[in-house]
């Protein structure tokens, strides 16, 4: 069976300045994989251009086998991918509600609702304070928000862009814990992520991306141990 | 005191007129950040197309029956207005979309300048005003010892109806949560699984709609129309949505009546009178910006990646 995500050879570039360069990883159906890599890497690049935002200047992606990488952003998430992306981008002058109706925008099933109660299960804050503006929202808020919004179209594959950034502790346990509950109801997660020990901890299969290239790959743990991954990446060494 | 009431009166029809057709500017310049200069022409477009719907389509026979007469000239302005502002943007501004915003807004003056001509020539006898009909509703109603010209009264109505109808839209819709999202954060709107194309020529109809209404009552109330009432009353609106800050609905409608009041009170009581009414519009905006450089009910701070 193919993966149900491949990249293959991916180059991306903005004007001149090429931001990534050669990439090729695969998403197995059911998996967390992690890409991790250095600031500037390419890690964002490359999400966007799996989520249609930008076009590749060489190499292809592949969605269960089929190429996605000409088609637009609003058919990409059609077809079963999310995004959500670094910096959360949430709509800051709408209510947490509106922000959730639009993560559902594609959908006109009746489970929109139950969808909308379990995300405010998940991150109560946002169930009490759902006629709020997300703008006035704290960071680590927001970006329940935003992993919510990115929910509320069902992904067969979600991508997240960073979602521990600006959290606690606490709650960076409690959106890696979600991850796994997502994982276990059947979405296939491709996370990018500073916090490379807890992300490769969590996950099935891990990517380290060097200027732009993919450099190593193995289960999660495997890289965990590796000391080139906790070199640069853990701060040892 | 008579006297003041009056030209209050005046001033709200003209503020209604305006005020329809600033939403369309404003609602443009929200979703794809252009000027849309060529705004102005489509209002006269939209009287011109129920004027010739007047002349060539309705039968003799109903034409003094005001409502057969009115509702089909409103539906057919409204309809030649759509599908010019449609054919613009699919033809002059959909291939610009990225290019520096210069280019559009150049595209934009030039487009209005070649509707405007192209009626002139192609429209039989319209290089002098022509005459609207009125037949069909006439008469005010008196209030005291001031006069509402029924046709006054109904473009002020429908200026205020169609405000409500079209927020409510806005914020309630599924289409209008798009076309916010796209307002806000283009890119993502699309991760959302918006089509960027179709809420922004959803936006251009809409505006183009409320500019052809508001070109046919405009006829309906002055009984002539010229290829020039585009321009002026283009200008207008412009200023009224920049008054009301750019990008807010609610903003260009109170901005359309607040000019409208101002051109007719500085137009009876300032020195100069009406000739010396389009200054004191101007000098209303620059002390408004001034102090309020987003307008009226404009953002403070347009958040964009
Ligand atoms: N819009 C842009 N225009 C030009 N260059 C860009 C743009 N966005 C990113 N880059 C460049 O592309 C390279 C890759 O950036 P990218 O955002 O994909 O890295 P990243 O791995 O996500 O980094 P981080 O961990 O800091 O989020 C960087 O050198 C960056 O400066
Ligand atoms: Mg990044």
């Amino acid at each position: 069976m193919s993966p149900l995500l491949e990249v293959r050879n991916l180059s991306v570039a903005y004007g001149a300045i090429e931001a990534v360069r050669d990439i090729s990883f695969s998403v197995e159906e059911g998996q967390i994989v992690s890409l991790i890599g250095a600031n500037g890497a390419g890690k964002t690049t490359t999400l966007r251009t799996i989520s249609g935002l930008l076009r590749p200047t060489r190499g292809e992606v592949l969605f269960r086998g089929r190429p996605i990488h000409r088609q637009a952003a609003h058919e990409i998430l059609a077809s079963g991918i999310a995004h959500c992306p670094e910096g959360r981008r949430l709509f800051g002058r709408m209510t947490v509600e509106e922000n959730l109706q639009l993560g559902a925008y594609v959908r006109n099933d009746t489970g929109i609702e139950a969808d909308m109660q379990r995300v405010y299960e998940l991150f109560p804050v946002l169930g009490e304070r759902r006629q709020n503006k997300a703008g006035l929202f704290s960071g680590g808020e927001q970006q329940m928000l935003a992993i919510g919004r990115a929910m509320m179209s069902k992904p067969k594959l979600l991508m997240l862009d960073e979602p521990s950034m600006g959290l606690s502790p606490i709650m960076t346990q409690r959106i890696f814990d979600t991850i796994k509950e997502l994982q276990a109801d059947g979405t296939t997660i491709l996370l990018v992520e500073q916090n490379a020990l807890a992300a490769l901890a969590l996950s099935d299969r891990g990517y380290v991306i060097d200027l732009g290239s993919t450099t190593l790959e193995g289960p999660g743990l495997d890289l965990l141990a590796d000391q080139r991954v906790r070199a640069a990446y853990l701060g040892e060494g | 005191m008579t006297t003041l009431l009056q030209q209050l009166v005046y001033g709200l029809i003209l503020g209604g007129t305006v005020g329809l057709i600033a939403l369309g500017y404003t609602m443009v310049y929200g979703i794809v950040q252009l000027i849309n200069f060529a705004h102005g022409e489509i209002f006269m477009v939209g009287a011109f197309g129920a004027l010739a719907t007047f002349t060539w389509v309705i039968p003799e026979g109903v034409k003094g029956t005001w409502y057969i007469t009115l509702p089909l000239m409103v539906i057919a302005g409204a309809v030649v207005s759509m599908v010019i502002a449609l054919i613009i943007e699919r033809l002059a501004y959909k291939p610009l979309r990225n290019a520096p915003r210069l280019a559009p807004l150049i595209t934009a003056l030039g487009v209005s300048v070649a509707l405007k001509e192209a009626v002139r020539i192609w429209y039989p006898g319209a290089t002098a005003p022509l005459p609207f009909p009125k037949e069909f509703l006439t008469g005010s109603i008196e209030l005291g010892s001031i006069l509402i010209p029924k046709t006054g009264l109904l473009i002020i109505v429908v200026a205020v109806v169609l405000t409500v109808l079209l927020q409510v839209y806005i914020n309630t819709s599924r289409m209008g949560r798009a076309m916010r999202a796209t307002a806000q954060d283009p890119d993502t709107a699309r991760l959302m699984g918006i089509n960027p194309d179709r809420t922004i020529v959803l936006t251009f109809a809409i505006g183009a709609v409320l500019a052809g209404v508001a070109g046919v009552l405009y006829g309906v109330h002055i009984n002539n129309i010229s290829i020039d009432i585009g321009f002026q009353n283009g200008i207008f609106a412009f200023t009224a949505a920049v008054l009301g800050g750019i990008g807010s609905i609610r903003g260009a409608v109170i901005g359309g009546f607040v000019i409208g009041l101002v051109k007719t009170i500085a137009g009876q009581y300032f020195p100069g009178g009406t000739q010396y009414d389009y200054v004191w519009i101007f000098v209303v905006l620059i002390a408004v910006l001034v102090f309020r450089p987003q307008g009226l009910f404009g953002e403070t701070e347009r958040v964009r990646a």
